[in-house]
């Protein structure tokens, strides 16, 4: 019968609306902020940066400032500073490690990018400020975060990463090893 | 002066009427002697009177009909729509009124002003107008003239003008193209409106329209005893369950869509490839006219629908208990009148959350190709049902009616549709 595509679509339709009314499958919205969030594993939003020991993040973070992310950010919102000692010699920690995350459009190439694993997705979400220019600009004291927090964020991934950073030790380990007895002594 | 909660209303219009003639006439005569002088001042005054509950309730109405779409694509879509402004978001017609209002007027520096201001204001002026032709209640029409309906085609029919002064005013190319597609779309579907609506009119033998609905009761049954057959006798007549009426019905009631703009008719608006038609350039509280003048010429259109196929007035009714007035109905006429216009409104939305945008050019051959022959052919099937007795008209119409559907469609077919399309730039 001619028109019986439009019934059928308006069937469709008219078993969306009374679903809603009926089964949470049809109306999954959150209300939020009442009835809280619902961050899954895959959820990315603006990066971070990951240090090991909980009790000393300056010291254990994995960033070496090294400036890739800085220069690949597609929007340059990336600005590295890098750390110098008493002595002037140049450390390899960042001293200024910013993040305009109101540039920030969350493509996740500083995370490709970085050899060092050193910076990886957050999932937060709640970031507004009451001022747009100093709250939007977060800061490494900010945008540092334990291993654990990455952990429980996004727990697969930050396995895989765990494991490679081991390989890529134990490799090279095996390679201090391997090479040590060959060179010759002073 | 009947005892019949139906005619409450105009019982009270004709009291007042009376009393306020006596208490002038006998306290300030003077006065009482100016109106009689100047009547034209005593129509302007009834003229108000008569209108002004008009644009109260359909002023309500249309912001009920705004709540209600929001809430019933909302559902559709599966949100839950406006919940933040009052009880279950009834307040966000309010919220969007006072939004609307404190926005900024802009007309754009090069537009026309004058034909820019005037476009909403004319086209609010003829919607509100043609609703004063709509029988809501027996003995409940604003302006009962004899040729209602064709002054309501008449009327309605300047819509087309203000949107193209819209369009073109505002002097962008995006407007422009609105207001050509909306001239474009409301002349070609005017014309399966109003051959649509002509069965009606030569089945009943009137252009008034509180004779098109009086037509539609089946008096013998209303006026008796027994409570069943005052039910259905205000029910069976209705011209939408004759085969005419039907078909008619259902031309109607696309070619209305069309009319008002609503969806799957919405190309002059198209804001999926014209920005936003006629409205680009137009906001605050003019666009809230707009907006306000589309909804409640769609809830005029649809109470002429109402009058002309689904009985206007009449509904399931009976009689109160130990009335002896024949016309005495228990629920008053315009609760019916309403609950079906609103009925309609609620399939509007419906359709609204189901089907996609048309593409122009598949319009245009809608209107000519589909329904304008289905109409012409309607004409004949009515001609033919009013000759016939009912037993073979009613059999024998429907058949007509759906083969020259499916002909119609068959012949609307692309003819040659190649089975393996190629792309060039998609895989
Ligand atoms: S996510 Fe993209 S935009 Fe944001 S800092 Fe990283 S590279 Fe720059
Ligand atoms: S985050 Fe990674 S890429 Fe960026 S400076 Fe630090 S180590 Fe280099």
């Amino acid at each position: 019968m001619l028109g019986i595509g439009i019934i059928k679509g308006m069937a469709v339709t008219a078993k969306n609306f009374f679903g809603s009314f009926v089964s949470k499958k049809w109306l999954p919205t959150v209300q939020y902020p009442e009835a809280g969030n619902t961050i899954t594993a895959f959820s990315r939003n603006i990066p971070f940066l990951v240090y090991d020991k909980e009790d000393s993040p300056l010291e254990t973070m994995r960033c070496v400032a090294c400036k890739i992310c800085e220069k690949e950010c597609p929007p340059q919102c990336i600005y590295i500073v890098q750390e110098k000692d008493a002595n002037g010699k140049l450390l390899k920690r960042p001293r200024i490690f910013d993040i305009d995350i109101s540039v920030c459009m969350g493509c996740q190439i500083c995370v490709e990018m970085c050899p060092f694993e050193s910076i990886k997705m957050d999932s937060v979400f709640e970031l507004s400020s009451e001022n747009r220019f100093e709250g939007l600009l977060l800061h490494r004291e900010n945008l540092l975060k334990s291993n654990s927090y990455y952990h429980q964020i996004h727990p697969q991934e930050a396995q895989e990463v765990d494991d490679r950073l081991a390989a890529k030790q134990k490799k090279a380990a095996a390679t201090a090893a391997a090479t040590t007895p060959s060179t010759p002594a002073p | 002066m009947t005892t019949n909660i139906d005619q409450l209303i105009v019982d009270l219009c004709k009291w007042v009427a009376q009393f306020s003639d006596d208490y002038l006439a006998s306290n300030f005569p003077v006065v009482a002697q100016f109106l009689h002088d100047y009547p034209i001042i005593t129509n302007l005054i009834w003229i108000f009177v008569c209108i002004a509950p008009l644009m109260v309730v359909f002023l309500t109405f249309f912001a009920i009909a705004t709540w209600l779409e929001r809430k019933g694509l909302a559902r559709i879509q599966n949100r839950i729509g406006p919940n933040r402004t009052g009880p279950l978001g009834l307040f966000q017609p309010v919220a969007d009124g006072i939004k609307m209002l404190l926005k900024e007027d802009i007309t754009p520096r090069s537009s026309d002003r004058l034909a820019h201001f005037l476009a909403p204001v004319i086209l609010l002026v003829p919607a509100f107008t043609i609703l004063s032709l709509l029988p809501i209640n027996r003995n409940m029409t604003a302006a009962a003239v004899d040729t209602g309906l064709i002054l309501f085609f008449a009327i309605g029919s300047v819509s087309t003008l203000s949107i193209f002064l819209a369009g073109w005013s505002s002097r962008n190319k995006y407007s422009l193209l609105g207001g050509m597609r909306a001239i474009a779309q409301m002349v070609s579907y005017e014309i399966p409106l109003v051959l649509s609506a002509v069965t009606v009119i030569m089945l009943t033998g009137s252009l008034d329209t509180s004779r098109i609905v009086s037509a539609q009761q089946l008096s013998s049954w209303v006026e008796s005893s027994n409570p069943w057959l005052q039910i259905l006798g205000q029910i069976v007549k209705w011209n939408v369950f004759t085969p005419y009426g039907f078909c008619g019905f259902l031309i109607f009631f696309v070619a209305s869509l069309a009319e008002v703009n609503r969806c799957p008719f919405d190309i002059p608006e198209g804001e999926s490839e014209i920005v936003a038609g006629h409205l680009t350039e137009y906001s605050g509280f003019k666009y809230a006219l707009f907006f306000m003048a589309e909804y409640v010429s769609a809830f005029a259109i649809n109470g002429l629908t109402v009058t002309l196929f689904l009985g206007g007035w009449s509904g399931p009714n009976i009689r109160p208990w130990g009335s002896d007035d024949p016309n005495a109905l228990l629920i008053p006429g315009f609760v019916w009148f309403f609950a079906k216009m609103f009925f309609l409104m609620l399939i509007m939305i419906w359709i609204r959350g189901t089907l996609p945008r048309l593409r122009v050019d598949h319009l245009m051959g809608f209107a000519w190709k589909f329904l304008l022959p289905l109409a012409l052919i309607n004409i004949f099937v009515a001609g033919f049902y009013y000759y016939t007795p009912w037993y073979i008209g009613w059999p024998f119409g429907f058949a007509v009616n759906y083969a020259c559907y499916e002909l119609l469609g068959k012949l609307n077919r692309p003819t040659t549709i190649s089975s393996k399309r190629t792309y060039h730039y998609a895989t």
